[in-house]
């Protein structure tokens, strides 16, 4: 049924972005948390600007980067790889909108782990990878698992860059966010009312699960 | 012998140790702020001075006119910070074994047996006591297989009738593994049993260091 593939479509591109951010989220959110660097500031409005930006201009802005003469787009259409307007555009769409959420929750995780476990297993001989991967890692494991639970449930609800970029087209690029608008504007309110009900569903598990984890790393 | 000769500044704090030790166990002795931590951290690599020069033995570790500075990971340098930072999400062997050096390292029986924490191996570090906890930290130190032992204040958290249980061990460990010790204090009787040297710091300067007779002295005042 079309309602099934639309929601295993989201949830499939929520999830893929996630994980697609995960690594690169973990690493800003560590530098950002325990190293001073030039350009710093910088770094951190750019992570933060899809936060505050209307998703329509971070999907125009993505637009203009991904199409076929876009900076990044040109090289990808030499090497075969179209973007826009595939599903790979909703994973890209997705995965910018909740780098920030990412970011900045594994940011705080980090920030609150004691600096002295980690100086204290360079004192014990561990070299700056082995810390992070043993200390910093694994005690600042529950933030990081909540930022990716926020920015998967902010993936999932993801309209305004998404459109741009990715578009509505049935069974290719449409998802929840997006299907529920399409449906309301062609008048199939029973449609869009089921979905209405399924994003709601899953987005509740999604923050249920993400302040389960915030409870038991408080406790 | 370890040579210290640095400068520090933190803030408005300003610190200038000049000093080398020969003793087996040092004191670095002084009141709160006097700038004892932020020594013991700038030995062990975990603070840069702005300038001057660390030697462990012939070991430079740092230098400033000669752009040295070793990383904490390369100094062999076993330190147990004031809240002795037992990681949490280890249990006690775990910790033991973080810094284990094929080499370097006393077999874990040994270091086990000597701090008589055999019945403790297999505990989280949530269960343990704070006499228990010292005893681990001083173990995991130990395991590193280090040239240099820095103890901030390691009986500063521990009650007084507990205190007199953990001397003995850092004695042991001061006699029986021929390590120096760097140990930072503000009890004067703590010190008189454990240090053959002290270093009385105060705002950021030594300003005296001996024989532990000399505490006696600045009693006086």
């Amino acid at each position: 049924m079309d309602l099934w593939h639309i929601t295993w479509f989201t949830v499939a591109c929520a999830t893929g972005a996630t994980l697609l951010v995960l690594p690169a989220g973990v690493a800003i959110a560590w530098l950002l948390a325990r190293r001073r660097f030039a350009g710093q500031a910088l770094v951190e409005t750019l992570v933060s600007l899809p936060l505050v930006m209307p998703p329509v201009a971070t999907g125009l802005v993505l637009l203009m980067l991904l199409s076929r003469r876009g900076a990044i787009g040109r090289v990808l259409d030499a090497a075969g790889i179209d973007i826009v307007f595939t599903w790979k555009a909703v994973v890209i769409a997705m995965a910018v909108m909740g780098l920030p959420l990412l970011v900045r929750t594994a940011r705080a995780g980090f920030e609150q782990v004691n600096r002295r476990y980690e100086q204290v297993a360079a004192t014990l001989g561990a070299p700056p990878a082995r810390v992070f991967f043993t200390i910093s890692l694994p005690l600042a494991w529950p933030s990081i698992v909540a930022g990716a639970v926020l920015a998967f449930a902010r993936a999932l609800g993801e309209f305004g860059a998404t459109i741009v970029v990715a578009g509505s087209i049935p069974g290719a690029t449409r998802t929840l966010a997006v299907a529920i608008y399409s449906y309301t504007e062609i008048g199939q309110d029973r449609q869009a009312a089921t979905l209405v009900v399924i994003s709601a569903a899953i987005a509740f598990l999604a923050l249920w699960y993400s302040n389960r984890l915030a409870a038991r790393r408080a406790a | 012998m370890i040579q210290v000769d640095i400068q520090l500044t933190q803030g408005t704090f300003r610190l200038e140790v000049s000093t080398t030790v020969n003793g087996r166990a040092t004191a670095l002795f002084g009141s709160s702020g006097a700038g004892k931590t932020t020594t013991l951290d700038a030995i062990a690599g975990l603070r840069e001075p702005n300038r001057g020069r660390i030697a462990l033995g012939d070991r430079v570790v740092f230098s400033s006119a000669d752009r040295i500075n070793v990383p904490a990971h390369h100094r062999r340098v076993g330190y147990v910070p004031q809240d002795v930072a037992l990681f949490p999400h280890m249990d006690v062997r775990a910790n033991l074994i973080y810094g284990r050096h094929p080499g370097t390292s006393p077999p874990l029986e040994r270091v086990v047996s000597m701090l008589e924490i055999e019945a403790l191996v297999d505990r989280r570090v949530g269960a343990l006591s704070g006499g228990e906890r010292q005893r681990v930290a001083l173990g995991r130190a130990l395991m590193s297989g280090p040239s240099l032992l820095l103890l901030d204040e390691p009986l500063a958290a521990v009650d007084v009738p507990l205190r007199r249980r953990i001397l003995p061990y850092l004695e042991r460990v001061r006699d029986e593994l021929h390590l120096p010790i760097v140990y930072v204090s503000h009890d004067r009787d703590e010190v008189r049993r454990l240090a053959d040297h002290v270093v009385i710091l105060e705002g950021g300067r030594v300003i005296a260091s001996g024989p532990p007779s000399i505490l006696d002295v600045e009693i006086a005042d």
